[in-house]
């Protein structure tokens, strides 16, 4: 089945595509989107990518996800397209960013810092966009590859 | 910048101007405290929160707000409080801030200062939180080298000692790098100061040499800023056995330093500086103690908005 058809075959929703294959879960839980108002999800796992190799695709039916959102999902799947489709016609697309501040998704992985001790949510600032590195906003540490992964 | 209700959480939310009109006050304040007694805080409250102990930080703000004409009141220690009974930071802050009109709290976990301050309504300054930071022991530092130098740049400094767990060297290291000095990071391998410090450092183009050879560093240096290897701060006690008393800071090792060279210390000391130093001009870090209470009253007076 060609490319084109595996992204329209939703009639409304958001279809997140080349995401790394394998992190189609994580994606759908830093999304929210397995609570009971997550809207109807598609999973296509391993599908051969000409960018990714192979990747994994997310289907959102009845529910368009804003690219405020979607962008929390860009610290694992940093290649990741955004599809908005409606009436089975993709009617918006953009590519996901990292936002300037990450927010209840990864922990800190500095075991005495407060937010993994005090009822909070952890909170990042980005320190450098290549190569990706953050800031825990209460212990200051700085996090950047293998341990950002490790710890959303 | 306005200081009126600020919290004072990390040397990083400061910019340089801000670092020097604030020794300017403390400068200012410790004038006026030679013609006696001071009111600009009466009828105000601080609340010392220390979950762990610290006689020297805790009694210092003590007196400073005490010189200010303020009064105080707080904790010392967390198992005399409800803290024992589970209940959250959070909690126990927006309690005390119904009490007081300045918090200062010390506390073991890196980020609790922070926490505390985006919950009370009321200025917070953070007196320690874990290995992170010590912004008002950076103040003071800064304050002692340029009243005992007249200024901080063109200077050699260098940091000894516990540079991995240090929070006041790693503060400190991080304030310095607004002025034009050269800097000798000087410890054991075990304690080197942590890589994103000095890459940082590096970064916003401070010359940083990384060393474990104290002898033959102390003829560059004009300070000697020495930390205690604290017993405390290891996870595994075999760690600490192993460099345990890697340096002493005596009258033989100063034969070869500057004159000019000032040793200070974060205090309380063990044996990293023998006593004998106290007695020479290179000894520094009483001055260093005594700086505190400026310094605290110049932050407590602008952040309670009776300072301007």
């Amino acid at each position: 089945m060609p490319e084109s058809l595996k992204i329209e075959v939703i009639p409304e929703g958001t279809v997140i595509d080349h995401i790394p294959a394998g992190k189609w879960l994580k994606v759908v839980e830093i999304l929210g989107l397995t609570k009971p108002n997550g809207g109807t999800l598609l999973i296509a796992s391993n599908v051969p990518s000409k960018k990714l190799g192979r990747k994994d695709i997310v289907k959102v039916e009845g529910r368009y996800l804003s690219e405020e959102e979607v962008n929390k999902i860009a610290l694992i799947a940093p290649m990741a397209t955004v599809n908005i489709v409606r009436d089975y016609k993709i009617v918006e697309k953009f590519k996901v960013s990292i936002p300037d501040e990450i927010v209840g998704i990864l922990t800190c992985p500095n075991p005495n810092c407060v937010s993994n001790h005090e009822y909070v949510l952890p909170k990042f600032r980005i320190e450098s966009r290549e190569p990706l590195k953050l800031r825990c906003h209460y212990c200051e540490r700085t996090v950047e590859g293998e341990e950002i992964l490790g710890n959303l | 910048m306005d200081w009126k209700g600020r919290d004072v959480i990390s040397v990083r939310d400061f910019s340089k101007g801000d670092i020097e009109f604030l020794l300017k006050v403390a400068e200012r304040l410790e004038e006026e405290l030679k013609k006696g007694p001071l009111d600009y805080a009466r009828g105000k409250i601080l609340a010392t929160l220390f979950f762990e102990p610290s006689t020297r930080t805790r009694l210092s703000f003590e007196s400073a707000m005490h010189r200010l004409g303020g009064s105080v009141i707080g904790f010392s220690s967390a198992s005399s409080t409800s803290v024992k009974k589970g209940e959250s930071l959070a909690d126990t802050i927006k309690t005390v801030e119904q009490y007081s009109d300045v918090i200062v709290i010390r506390h073991p976990m890196e980020g609790a200062a922070r926490l505390a301050a985006e919950v009370a309504e009321i200025p917070v300054i953070n007196a320690g939180d874990g290995s992170n930071q010590h912004p008002t022991q950076t103040l003071l530092d800064l304050y002692t080298i340029k009243r005992a130098f007249g200024g901080i740049d063109g200077l050699t400094i260098g940091l000894l000692g516990d540079l991995k767990y240090g929070r006041t060297v790693h503060s400190l290291a991080e304030a310095l790098a607004f002025y034009d000095v050269e800097l000798y990071l000087i410890s054991p391998e075990l304690l080197r100061m942590p890589r994103y410090i000095v890459e940082e450092l590096r970064g916003r183009g401070l010359t940083v040499h990384e060393t474990t050879d104290l002898e033959g560093t102390i003829p560059e240096l004009d300070v000697l800023y020495v930390t205690r290897i604290q017993r405390e701060r290891f996870p595994d006690e075999e760690e600490y056995l192993k460099v345990k008393g890697s340096y002493q800071v005596n009258l033989s090792l100063l034969k070869n330093a500057k004159e000019t060279l000032r040793v200070m210390h974060p205090l309380p000391r063990v044996d990293e500086i023998h006593p004998e130093v106290d007695r020479t001009e290179h000894a520094l870090y009483f001055r260093q103690v005594f700086s505190g209470v400026p310094v605290r009253m110049a932050l407590l007076g602008l952040a309670l908005g009776v300072l301007g």
